[in-house]
């Protein structure tokens, strides 16, 4: 079969059964001035997959803005790259790996993170963090959710975790940070997107272009084998089926082990100054990789396939062409010095081999023992690809009223029973059993791990100077992902903006200064309009978002075809945003520090109106966890007052004028507040409440730009002082206290009430209780 | 005085184990590459966390046959002084230099997190600059580090006072005062018998510890605990130059 596979006739049918249409087969034909033969279709599949080409989202991405002052690579590049000073640069981008981890979640998870961290240091630097956005099925079993369903996704999860946890691990990188969230819809496609920050000095950037005609073409890393066949383009690029396990052979396999290599050995052969391009091989392998390096740089390139180290005989040229192979890299050295190149791979223990070289022309000739395999002109391949603007329709209206929503409790209700329930839902409850399984300390960079800050806080060491007083100072990036499925999909374009917020005001409340942004777009099918309309509406908010929040998006991926059976997820935008924090002493964390101190709430916007009260807490996490109802419509967000409170939030960091900040989100006022004492081993918070709004609404409301600080008395006045000059609003709601209690009184009466121990026990250790249970 | 730190394909906290001898403490360090048989005039030797080789067949099962090992061992046997932290500390058991062996966690999982170690003994190198019962917070990052050896061979560590280091609590009394007490309550992570965190071999030159000091010794780190283990072996070295001198 495998060698009978080059003498296959090529026709439309079997074009068809490559996932090309018979539109994208004609223009085949026209780039090449004939039929392709098997190989040639092989890699015109891929390349115009969905996942590799971005056909259908190429049109709506350049609505983003992508450019500013700290930018020094935007999207198109393996990942983006910012100015951090000091000489110094980050690269950071966020990638999808969701269809390979629920066919397979353990090497699933384990290849998105080989991957992210491949385009990092391909760049040039080293990698020093990642973190994880993912989203399961429901784990507990409830009326949308069947009892095997929720062991089902139990096991997804922790598959996926177990993988997460031993690529990064093993390889030495601390996974310091991410969120994890739990919908029904998720159920049959789960999402695991991984982000990668790495380091360079700014002169060591590696771009993937190839250069100089007559540079040889090096193969380092793992031998080809036949895995991952068609990962790209068949996986990825096609929603799963009743039969979706049978795409397990397209699952990649990962060695964090080799990935360790190679990333010393890529980092040591750049050194060398030998090294002309570099490009690793991902999703669509060696194809990939041969055509954008010739694409970009404007030659041609020749490969001869016999030279590709092969982990099994008999390989056609069209399998190791298509071979999705983990660890693997392909790069240009400078013609002459390849000896310097081959020698460290060779130090490293690691296969390197000159399989071929740049040539003039733009055309990549694919050769297997001499003769020619394939032979296409690289840039039409790369560049000319069919590009979809896609019919876009907006869904009926939804028609709601009073009935739909969420039903308040009678006034002066107690409501510190459903608080316990909320504390314990996976979505709110401590995710300390997952990120435990996670090496969060290794480079001992980690300054705020998992949960410790609102945003992941690494130091950079590279940066350590002598600060104006003599002292030794360093300064640190903070790094939040964020989105939010459940409010995209009631309202995709106001969802994806308050997924750009949360994760600069997580960034802000950290103390660091926002910068950034790097995008994953996890969405359905692009061939139904309704989902189109989804993602050109998401498009939009995070388009807007970024402008005015000043962090243009660097780069990211795009995820279709998330759907099983025929069914959607909810639009699932994650957005990444990167922060520098000028002195990573200044770094501000969650826990409460000492009894006495004041709450204090920071809200950027000056005047809040709503009256629809009911509408609004409909979508959220309290309203599905007590009353089972999503409806209604996300907060209205105010971009203003978020960058507002983000400004304010910086200043106060700089200041050093707080003790702890963190900001209202999932759960709302109630679970921020009960989130900072449990940081704070032994302390509690008495505070009271006296808004207009129904009580739940005041302790449960996810509205954005909240973030709740604690001051101390002395700096109280200060801290008043900076809000007034930043036009937020600053309020004390109580104080810090020794006691072993969190109490919130609303309106003069008791809402919650309850010692920290009971209230702690159901937070920490719930989803440890029910992840317990097969 | 100078420290090496042995790098294996796969370590990964080779750096750290630099960093804070260099960096943190300003000692001479250099890193020693696994195919190298010179130790380089090194005074003290450090085998880092990580994943030699992989860890495919058992966690330092193949670092144990490298070359560099070759020397290590000599320069053990001479009496020179070899830290082995976490894969370190499963390499010097597998090469035979300490006792016993890492089984997998208790909880069949990888855990990463702070735990809390009570110095036992301070007549080492190892543990000299610091006092006797006083507790560390040190992190553990690893899947194999139930420490396991047969009655005997325990019985030996408990008569020759070569346990250094006991999980415990953060009070330091554990849940109760028995050694025997092996489980989350006594603070023991992963279920070492006798609560062992770390151990000498009967010479006292040779120790291993399953807790990572080398990510302890900064307070922006959360806890600078681990230095004590370091600075304990610049004063052995001191002394041990003194002596010479």
């Amino acid at each position: 079969m495998a060698t009978a596979l080059t003498e296959i006739k090529v026709t439309p049918e079997i074009a068809g059964e490559h996932g090309v249409t018979a539109e994208e087969y004609a223009r085949i034909q026209k780039i090449l001035g004939r039929d392709p033969n098997i190989t040639e279709l092989g890699i015109f599949s891929v390349m115009w997959s969905e996942h590799c080409s971005y056909k259908s989202s190429k049109v709506h991405l350049k609505r983003l803005p992508t450019r500013g002052k700290l930018v020094v690579q935007g999207p198109g590049e393996n990942a983006g790259v910012v100015d951090i000073g000091d000489g110094l640069v980050a690269a950071f981008k966020i990638e999808s790996h969701n269809h390979p981890s629920y066919v397979e979640p353990f090497q699933g998870a384990t290849t998105g993170v080989g991957g992210i961290l491949r385009d990092i240091f391909t760049m040039g630097a080293r990698p020093i963090a990642v973190l994880d956005s993912l989203r399961f099925g429901e784990i507990t079993p409830n009326k949308n959710t069947s009892p095997e369903d929720a062991a089902k996704n139990r096991r997804i999860l922790d598959g996926v975790i177990r993988g997460v946890g031993h690529y990064g691990n093993c390889f030495g990188v601390p996974t310091v940070g991410g969120e994890v969230s739990f919908e029904p819809c998720y159920s049959q496609n789960p999402l695991v997107n991984a982000l990668a920050l790495g380091i360079a000095r700014k002169e060591e950037i590696f771009l993937a272009k190839a250069k100089g005609i007559g540079n040889p073409v090096i193969y380092v890393g793992a031998k080809t084998g036949r895995d991952g066949i068609h990962g790209a383009s068949l996986l990825a690029s096609a929603e799963f089926t009743e039969e979706s396990q049978q795409k397990r052979p397209n699952v990649q396999v990962g060695d964090p082990f080799v990935e360790k290599l190679l990333l010393e050995a890529c980092l040591e052969a750049m050194r060398t100054g030998a090294v002309v391009a570099i490009q690793d091989m991902g999703a669509a392998g060696l194809t990939c990789s041969t055509m954008e390096m010739a694409s970009r740089g404007g030659t041609g390139i020749e490969i001869d396939l016999a030279k590709v180290p092969q982990r099994e005989t008999g390989m056609t040229p069209y399998e190791i062409m298509l071979s999705e192979s983990q660890e693997r890299m392909l790069l240009v050295a400078e013609k002459g010095r390849e000896r310097e190149v081959l020698d460290v791979f060779k130090k490293w223990g690691l296969d390197a081999v000159v399989v071929g070289t740049v040539t003039e022309g733009g055309l990549a000739v694919i050769k297997n023992h001499g003769a020619v395999a394939a032979q296409i002109p690289a840039h039409p391949l790369a560049e000319e690809g069919p590009v979809y603007n896609r019919p876009l329709a907006a869904p009926a209206p939804r028609v709601e009223s009073e009935k739909d929503w969420f039903p308040f409790a009678p006034e002066k209700t107690n409501l510190t029973e459903n608080f316990k329930k909320l504390l314990a839902s996976p979505a709110i409850a401590s995710k300390r059993w997952i990120t435990e399984q996670y090496d969060t300390s290794v480079r001992t960079n980690t300054l705020a791990g998992p949960g410790a800050s609102d945003a992941a806080i690494v130091r950079i060491k590279e940066s350590e100077k002598n600060g104006p007083d003599g002292k030794k100072t360093m300064r640190a990036l903070a790094l939040a992902t964020d989105g939010n499925g459940r409010w995209c999909q009631l309202n995709p374009r106001v969802g994806a903006m308050h997924a750009v917020a949360e994760a600069a005001r997580n960034v802000a409340t950290s103390g660091a200064r926002p910068i950034a942004a790097t995008n994953c777009l996890n969405f359905g099918s692009p061939e139904k309009p309704e989902v189109m309309w989804q993602f050109s509406q998401a498009i939009d908010g995070i388009g807007e978002a970024c402008t005015a929040l000043g962090t243009p998006i660097t780069g990211g991926n795009v995820s279709f075809y998330n759907e099983t059976l025929g069914k959607s997820i909810y639009p699932t935008p994650v957005i990444g945003i990167l922060g520098i924090l000028d002195d990573s002493s200044k770094a501000v964390k969650i826990a409460f520090r000492n009894p006495g101190d004041i709450i204090v709430l920071l809200d950027g916007a000056s005047e809040f109106a709503t009256s629809e009260f009911a509408r609004e807490l409909s979508s959220s996490e309290y309203s599905k966890t007590i009353a089972a109802i999503v409806a209604g419509e996300p907060p209205a967000i105010d971009l203003a007052a978020e960058k507002r409170l983000i400004d304010c939030l910086v200043g106060l960091a700089a200041a050093g004028t707080v003790q702890s900040a963190h900001d209202i989100s999932d759960g709302g006022l109630a679970v921020t507040l009960a989130e900072s004492c449990f940081a704070a081993n032994g302390l509690g918070a008495t505070i009271s409440l006296t808004e207009i709004s129904p009580a739940e609404y005041a302790l449960f409301s996810e509205r954005g730009a909240r973030v709740l600080l604690s001051v101390s008395p002395t700096n109280l006045a200060a801290v008043l002082a900076t809000a007034r000059q930043y036009s937020v609003g600053a309020k004390e709601l109580g104080h810090v206290t020794r006691d072993n209690a969190l109490r919130i009184e609303f309106q003069g009466h008791a809402a919650i009430d309850s010692p920290l121990d009971v209230l702690r026990d159901v937070w920490a250790n719930s989803l440890e209780r029910t992840l317990a249970t097969r | 005085m100078k420290f090496g730190v042995v790098v294996f394909p796969g370590s990964n906290c080779d750096h750290d184990a630099f960093y804070a001898l260099g960096n943190v403490l300003h000692k001479p360090v250099e890193f020693i590459w696994h195919q190298s048989q010179d130790l380089a005039n090194c005074d003290a030797i450090i085998l880092p966390g990580g994943f030699s080789y992989g860890d495919y067949l058992r966690t330092g099962a193949i670092a144990r046959f490298s070359p560099v090992m070759k020397s290590v061992e000599k320069f053990a046997n001479s009496g020179g002084m070899v830290l082995g932290i976490c894969n370190g500390f499963q390499t010097l058991c597998e090469a035979g230099l300490l006792p016993g062996a890492m089984m997998r966690n208790s909880g069949l999982r990888f855990i990463c997190r702070p735990v809390h170690i009570r110095v036992e003994q301070t007549d080492t190198p190892f543990t000299n600059a610091a006092r006797k019962g006083q507790i560390l917070k040190i992190p553990i990052a690893h899947s194999d580090g139930c420490y396991t050896a047969d009655e005997s061979d325990i019985a030996d560590l408990e008569k020759n006072k070569q346990i250094l280091f006991r999980y415990t609590t953060p009070d330091g009394v554990g849940r109760s005062a028995a050694a025997q007490e092996e489980d989350d309550a006594a603070g023991n992570p992963n279920g070492s018998m006798h609560n062992i965190a770390g151990i000498c071999n009967r010479e006292r030159n040779v120790a291993g510890l399953m807790p990572h000091p080398e990510r302890a010794v900064e307070s922006a780190l959360d806890s600078a605990d681990g230095l004590v283990i370091f600075q304990s072996m610049v004063e052995a070295l001191v002394g041990a130059a003194k002596a010479t001198a």
